[in-house]
């Protein structure tokens, strides 16, 4: 039964400052596992990877002052929904210079739910280079994974019913910074 | 999206820029060791051509293949075309062979359309008759676009063959719809009279070139299509050459930024001289190379969707 908009329940996940702590983590982490982010590439899948990747790299660089590669990779073309839905806007994929050929790749998107982008992602990758390794870094990770993926590094789990939606949104993109959490759980949408 | 792209007319601007944006993106892959893209496993194009091609058939050939359809070709030429085999019941049989897509061409002016009511799949015109080649005025579109930086104000000349040529007709439909300026160029013989009514009211009409060059951005020269010389359109090809040719000394009225464009294939020493065509300011090969570019958007935006 669909509901009136009114009625939706929206609430919210991480607001801006939970959002700039949980980045800040994330940099972290990645320089702890990573021995000092050597020979690392960070690689936003777009939209909101992209920036997100960004600002890993910035705050990286805030920390510890090293610099890592940032590019972004468009997964449009890999993706194994083509045909269901109505055709799709191509995003960009910039490599860095040096490419990704031995280095370790850190794929970074804003939500991982299905697991399907993550699975176009490695596609896409293998077809513009050999990376040593790659690494998955998530803002949200919602959980209800069709495939076996999953993050090294996690921003925040947010338990959802699969009628809900995870709305991240980003100064760079939306205007603001925050997580929603819409749509009535156990509800159906 | 749109189904078919049989007419530059059947697009607007905002579909004209997607497809433009998408081929950039397909050009920034065509740089990659691995240049094959998964996206179209599975689907079918046809290339049926009952006219000889060069450029547009390999063109559509590669962009097919690097989108990973399964291509068949078909040429009018050793096909039961020459037992006498009617365009309908050909494209009875490619749609039982289920073509998700067929690229035509054809000598008859609007046989994409007619072909588009007998099959379900996309229909792609790569030229038929005098009537138009969208993707040719795609692909030029997106050449002066990553040449020039925009499309919108700029100043374009076609020279030449205007009335047989269907390259012009389609350049002269997608670059008013993107905002650029036309002015067709020719012997008065060769230029319909009231087509800018019949076309795109904005468009304007010279007979003098040298007068035109100073203020263009984009000088396209057309082919003499010379297997029509012997309708006397004009007095001789020397003569045309003379008015209509580009050669260095015309090619210095340009203003510095401006570009010199070639459909192919051409007549070197007729319409344009082999110093031209060569030079720095020529766009000719790079709109080769951007053909596929612009192919595989127009494939990916008809085919890469739900049917």
């Amino acid at each position: 039964m669909a509901s009136p908009r009114a009625d939706t329940t929206s609430k919210i996940i991480l607001s801006g400052s939970d959002l700039h702590r949980v980045v800040d983590r994330i940099a972290h982490q990645i320089l702890e596992k990573t021995s000092g982010a050597t020979g690392t590439v960070l690689l936003g899948i777009p939209t909101r990877g992209v920036p997100l990747a960004q600002r890993l790299a910035a705050r990286i660089h805030a920390f510890e002052d090293i610099d890592v590669p940032v590019g972004s990779l468009d997964i449009t073309l890999y993706r194994d929904d083509l045909r269901l839905h109505a055709t799709r806007a191509l995003g960009k994929t910039e490599l860095p210079g040096g490419g990704i050929d031995g280095r370790r790749v850190i794929l970074v998107d804003d939500v991982l739910f299905s697991g399907r982008t993550v699975r176009a992602a490695l596609d896409a990758l293998n077809d513009v280079g050999r990376p040593s390794s790659v690494q998955l870094a998530v803002l949200v990770d919602r959980g209800h994974r069709q495939l076996p993926i999953r993050a090294d590094y996690v921003g925040k789990n947010i338990p959802t019913a699969l009628s809900e939606s995870v709305r991240v949104s980003l100064t760079e993109t939306d205007g603001l910074d925050e997580v929603n959490l819409t749509g009535a759980p156990g509800g159906e949408a | 999206m749109i189904k078919h792209l049989r007419s530059a007319a059947d697009l607007d601007a905002a579909t004209a820029t997607l497809i433009l944006d998408t081929a950039a993106e397909m050009a920034a892959l065509a740089g990659r060791e691995v240049k094959k893209l998964p996206t179209l496993r599975g689907r079918t194009v046809v290339n049926l051509f009952y006219e000889d091609s060069t450029r547009t058939r390999i063109s559509f050939e590669a962009a097919a293949k690097r989108l990973s359809a399964d291509v068949i070709n078909f040429s009018a030429k050793g096909s039961s075309v020459s037992k006498g085999e009617s365009l309908k019941d050909t494209a009875l049989t490619l749609q039982a062979m289920g073509a998700d897509a067929v690229v035509i061409r054809h000598s008859a002016s609007g046989a994409p359309h007619r072909l588009a009511s007998w099959v379900d799949g996309s229909v792609i015109n790569a030229g038929d008759g005098t009537h138009e080649h969208p993707t040719q005025a795609l692909l030029d579109a997106y050449t002066m676009r990553s040449r020039l930086g925009r499309l919108d104000g700029l100043k374009v000349a076609i020279v030449g063959d205007v009335l047989h040529s269907r390259v012009a007709r389609s350049n002269v439909l997608l670059l008013s719809t993107l905002g650029a300026q036309v002015t067709l160029v020719g012997p008065p013989t060769l230029i319909p009279v009231d087509i800018a009514a019949a076309l795109e009211p904005k468009t304007k009409v010279s007979y003098d070139l040298d007068s035109v060059l100073p203020d263009m951005d984009v000088v396209m020269m057309l082919r003499v299509q010379t297997e029509r010389m012997q309708d006397s359109y004009f007095p001789s090809a020397r003569e045309y050459s003379r008015r209509y040719g580009l050669d260095l000394a015309r090619m210095r009225k340009l203003p510095e930024h401006a570009i010199v464009m070639h459909p192919g294939p051409m007549n070197r020493g007729m319409e344009i001289t082999p110093e031209v065509a060569d030079s720095s300011r020529s766009t000719i090969v790079e709109q080769v190379a951007n053909g596929v570019s612009a192919r595989m958007a127009v494939l990916y935006l008809l085919l890469g969707g739900k049917a």
